[in-house]
């Protein structure tokens, strides 16, 4: 590296002011917000907004009728195209599904099942997985390694396995699933929160409450869980795009959230036979919208990762 | 070295009871076995005979002590529909699921590590961020997904790949001639199910490698051997790469293990016929034994590559290697 | 003849936050070396003594720069070699010396791999030669049974030995300069001193020069012969020891010396009130001032300049300036 030249300052000054702008806009997680905003939003006023029902088909126009099968209505016109197509038309701008129904109206209701069952799931889970792992941690001995052993064990599962034996004796359903979610996820907080637990139990201000014959629950509620929830709340955030998978996973296998329901992972399930017939948009639309989600999860995730440990910062 | 492996081996044991208790415990508290069959609409007193004939009518603890003692006889149970044990037909779709998932390790390790290394290498520039951003694509496409996509680019529309099933290569284990041809052959079958079940894990393989290799690249040692005066690729090539892969290697290898759960529905997608699929038939048969049995043999065999990775890992990092 | 390594009027600063905080950790630093000399440098945690050594082998990190000022060797300036030119000097011509023992050596190589590498790069040595090299060079650390500790691996090691492993590596591709950034501040007491008596007789027998970073006053007494205190980026003083210990003549040396306890006394412990300054964010004037106990009112305000005080010593401070007009 050459010493700095007397033409370089001004360039360098430039280059800073721009850099250091487009840093502060870089800081903030704009994207991941706007997108999950935007699917919040949808969730929340799907029935307001969709177009259409997302259980019952669509009343079809009269032209579609008749260039479909010759009469002048119809119960229902299944499989048109999105409204760019040839057949397809801005009354139901990304078609229908095999049964006629709109597909447009039926992501977005799809959207309140994902949001739901993730971020309910993965709340329960937290609590559950977050509560084990303190008292893991500050309780210690017998305690410690009772927890922590079943723990692992629980870990060495994969997920969606697991998932599926519970479901297959719990039945399908909405709430099952958020209850098998919360079973299956929550050994990772714990493992988490455990760790935490242990390194913020051997600081000093932990150890002057104790000194000062604080109860242990108090010490447990007052000082350690605060310091813990920084580190859940990132892998909380991390979980929910996992969640959001495994949901959609289960759908898409049959024993996830039942039909005729709009979970995502059903709708790309049911179009599969439509994929080799060449109506590739009934199974796309549905997985865009489901990485679309998880990926402005995971985009949070990383921002508050890097946002609550200061070392991360330069990497 | 052989207290480790001992050690190593005790855990195991005590994970894998673990395991199976865990198992017995949620299927009898959360659920009902029989239920599965109970949603098709059969009536009670067929519902009841099933229950008597799975010994579900015991007290818990007499169920429990049978449990085991039929796993320990390596009993896993006997699939409904098919009337054959599970472990046999499991341990005949293993080598499919195993080629499968082995692809799809390579494939991960061949996309992730190299570009990780790279995202290290040129950490904060723009081949950082291209890096972090597939990554993060990776991550965030569900495998299922990346599944059908290429089935209807490549299956589809360009008809390049031939979409379902393995091709006609199959691994026998009574018959010892298949058994080294069949991870060689057929493997226009395996190129679009291995990339989408190694897609995900490239994703997480970039950013292990990454953050290993910037822990290397930041500590002590390889600032002496900077000022050492060793050139710059031996640097990297010699000594930062060997002390990154070790832990981007165990991370691989626990991966392997979680690939398992994607694998259900890649191969249900591609009609691929291995140990997910197998999961999948006892739903849809309503199989509930060959369900519980399948997940049994895949909690063994997750164990099983566990410890086989420990000593492994034991083996390649010195100080493991030299200790007593 | 010019001297074998002089540093003229260096500066490394880090950059911060996009360029917003500058951290100005060499901030102007002048002093040679001759070939064979000790040099001490002396000074408190964060005033810029390993970033001046970083800085003369030129492996900063990336958010560090030297901004100005040139480091010759031989006559031959470093700042301006590419890194390529920089991997021949280092290890070969200039060797370094990290203060943690545990954490220099590389946990999954031989020890004898790691010796032999400056040997192999820079000498060019292989085989049996490099064997008998790498043996030579551990046996003069006085490593025992060296033939057998050479396929041994660094955790097998304790602290001292390690340390004296790294003094091996040091020497490996015959350099001219070793720098050595508090090589014995994580070591045990009893074996600080074993270490330097081994440092002092590598010395002799190679008469290689020796830069001593430490903010021990006690070894800079026993291994130097020349001494450079620093402080917020500068070199506050510079004397042969003899003069710095005998006759300093700055008011942060005196500090420093007043602060070593003394033995058979029950005097107060004396320490410098205040804090080191931010350097980020350095007092106007003389950076000492708010600490000095002797500033005037110039102190507050115009940094002092490097004044020669005789016997080719410098200090920077206004009252040194003083006594050295009248």
């Amino acid at each position: 590296m050459a010493t700095i030249t007397r033409r370089m300052p001004l360039i360098i000054g430039v280059s800073q002011a721009v850099r250091r702008s487009s840093d502060v806009a870089r800081e903030t997680p704009f994207i991941p917000l706007l997108i999950l905003t935007l699917l919040a939003f949808l969730a929340v006023f799907a029935p307001v907004i969709a177009p259409h029902s997302a259980l019952d088909p669509v009343k079809p126009m009269r032209e579609q009728c008749l260039a479909k099968y010759g009469i002048a209505a119809c119960p229902y016109v299944d499989n048109v195209p999105p409204f760019w197509a040839r057949e397809g038309t801005v009354h139901t701008p990304l078609g229908t599904d095999f049964l006629g129904r709109d597909v447009l109206s039926r992501l977005m209701y799809g959207a309140r099942i994902s949001l739901v069952v993730a971020l309910t799931g993965t709340l329960v889970a937290g609590v559950i997985g977050t509560l084990l792992g303190v008292l893991a941690g500050y309780l210690g001995r017998w305690w410690d390694h009772i927890i922590m052993r079943i723990t692992d064990a629980w870990l060495t599962m994969p997920s969606l396995v697991f998932a599926i034996l519970l479901s297959s004796v719990r039945g399908p359903g909405l709430w099952n699933i958020v209850v098998i979610l919360a079973l299956v996820f929550w050994s990772r907080y714990a493992r988490v929160a455990r760790g935490e637990v242990l390194a913020i139990r051997e600081r000093d201000f932990v150890k002057l409450a104790e000194i000062n014959g604080v109860s242990k629950l108090r010490i447990v509620f007052r000082h350690i869980v605060p310091n813990v929830i920084n580190t859940v709340m990132v892998v909380f955030s991390l979980q929910v795009g996992v969640a959001v998978i495994i949901e959609a996973s289960l759908s898409f296998l049959g024993v996830g959230v039942p039909p005729p329901e709009p979970s995502w992972g059903l709708m790309m399930a049911q179009e599969r036979e439509s994929l080799m017939e060449g109506r590739w948009w009934l199974a796309v639309f549905p997985g865009i919208c489901i990485t679309m989600l998880v990926l402005s999860a995971n985009m949070l995730g990383d921002w508050l990762r890097v946002r609550l440990d200061p070392q991360l910062r330069n990497r | 070295m052989r207290k480790y492996i001992l050690l190593r081996c005790f855990y195991s044991i005590i994970t894998l009871w673990l395991l199976v208790t865990i198992i017995f415990a949620m299927v009898r508290l959360t659920g009902d076995p029989v239920k599965m069959k109970g949603d098709v609409g059969a009536d009670k007193a067929y519902l009841e005979r099933i229950r008597h004939d799975w010994g579900l009518d015991q007290p818990l603890y007499r169920q429990y002590t049978s449990y085991i003692g039929n796993l320990l006889l390596g009993d896993f149970g006997h699939s409904f529909e098919k009337s054959l044990p599970v472990r046999t037909i499991y341990l005949e779709r293993l080598p499919n699921s195993l080629k499968l998932g082995l692809a799809a390790f390579v494939i991960s390790m061949v996309l992730g590590v190299p570009l990780g290394m790279l995202s290290a290498l040129r950490v904060n520039t723009w081949w950082d961020n291209v890096g972090k951003t597939i990554a993060l694509l990776g991550l965030s496409m569900p495998g299922f997904f990346v599944g059908l996509v290429l089935i209807i680019v490549f299956g589809v529309q360009l008809g390049w790949l031939p979409v379902l099933g393995k091709g006609t290569s199959a691994f026998i284990w009574s018959n010892p001639s298949t058994w080294v041809p069949f991870w060689f052959k057929d493997w226009s079958h395996l190129a679009m199910p291995a990339f989408a079940l190694g897609w995900y894990f490239s994703g997480a393989m970039l950013r292990i490698t990454r953050s290993g290799m910037l822990d290397v690249l930041g500590s002590d040692y390889i600032k002496l051997v900077r000022l050492k005066g060793v050139p710059e690729q031996v640097v990297i090539a010699k000594h930062a790469l060997k002390n990154s892969l070790i832990p981007v290697l165990t991370l691989a290898g626990l991966n392997l293990l979680v690939m398992v759960n994607v694998a259900v529905v890649i191969e249900v997608i591609f009609n691929w016929p291995g140990v997910g699929q197998l999961l999948y038939d006892g739903l849809s048969n309503r199989d509930f034994p060959m369900v519980q049995g399948v997940v049994l043999m895949s909690g063994l065999m997750i164990v099983l590559l566990n410890f086989v990775i420990d000593v492994l890992y034991g083996f390649v990092d010195p100080r493991i290697r030299l200790s007593r | 003849m010019p001297p074998l390594l002089h540093v003229k009027d260096l500066k490394t600063h880090y950059f911060g936050f996009q360029g917003a905080r500058v951290v100005k950790a060499v901030d102007g630093i002048t002093f040679s070396l001759e070939a064979g000399e000790t040099f001490g440098l002396v000074g408190e945690s964060g005033c810029g003594k390993t970033t001046t050594c970083l800085s003369i082998v030129h492996l900063l990190p990336p958010s560090a720069r030297i901004v100005s000022g040139r480091v010759e060797l031989a006559g031959e300036d470093l700042v301006s070699k590419s890194q390529r030119e920089m991997q021949m000097v280092r290890g070969r011509q200039i060797a370094t010396i990290l203060q943690d023992p545990m954490a220099s050596l590389d946990p999954l190589f031989s020890i004898y791999n790691q010796v032999a590498e400056p040997a192999y790069y820079h000498l060019a040595l292989r085989g049996s030669k490099l064997r008998h090299r790498v043996k030579e060079l551990l046996a003069a650390v006085r490593i025992p049974s060296p033939e057998a500790r050479m396929k041994e691996f660094p955790h097998q090691m304790s602290g001292g030995m390690r340390q004296r492993i790294v003094g091996a590596v040091a020497q490996a591709g015959g350099p001219r300069i070793i720098i050595a950034d508090e090589p014995t501040t994580n070591l045990d007491v009893t074996i600080q001193l074993q270490y330097l008596n081994l440092l002092k007789d590598l010395q002799r027998a190679s008469s290689v020069a020796l830069i001593f970073v430490t903010h021990n006053l006690g070894i800079v007494a026993k291994m130097c012969d020349k001494v450079a205190v620093m402080y917020a980026g500068k070199i506050v003083e510079m004397q042969s020891v003899r003069g710095l210990f005998y006759h300093p003549k700055h008011p942060y040396t005196r500090a420093l010396l007043d602060s070593i306890p003394k033995l058979g006394t029950k005097e107060p412990l004396f320490g410098i009130p205040g804090q080191p300054p931010d350097l980020a964010d350095l007092p106007t004037g003389c950076s000492f001032h708010p600490r000095c106990q002797h500033a005037i009112d110039r102190c507050r305000s115009q940094e002092p300049r490097e004044q020669s005080i005789g016997n080719g010593g410098t200090a920077r401070c206004w009252l040194a300036s003083q006594e050295i007009a009248r």
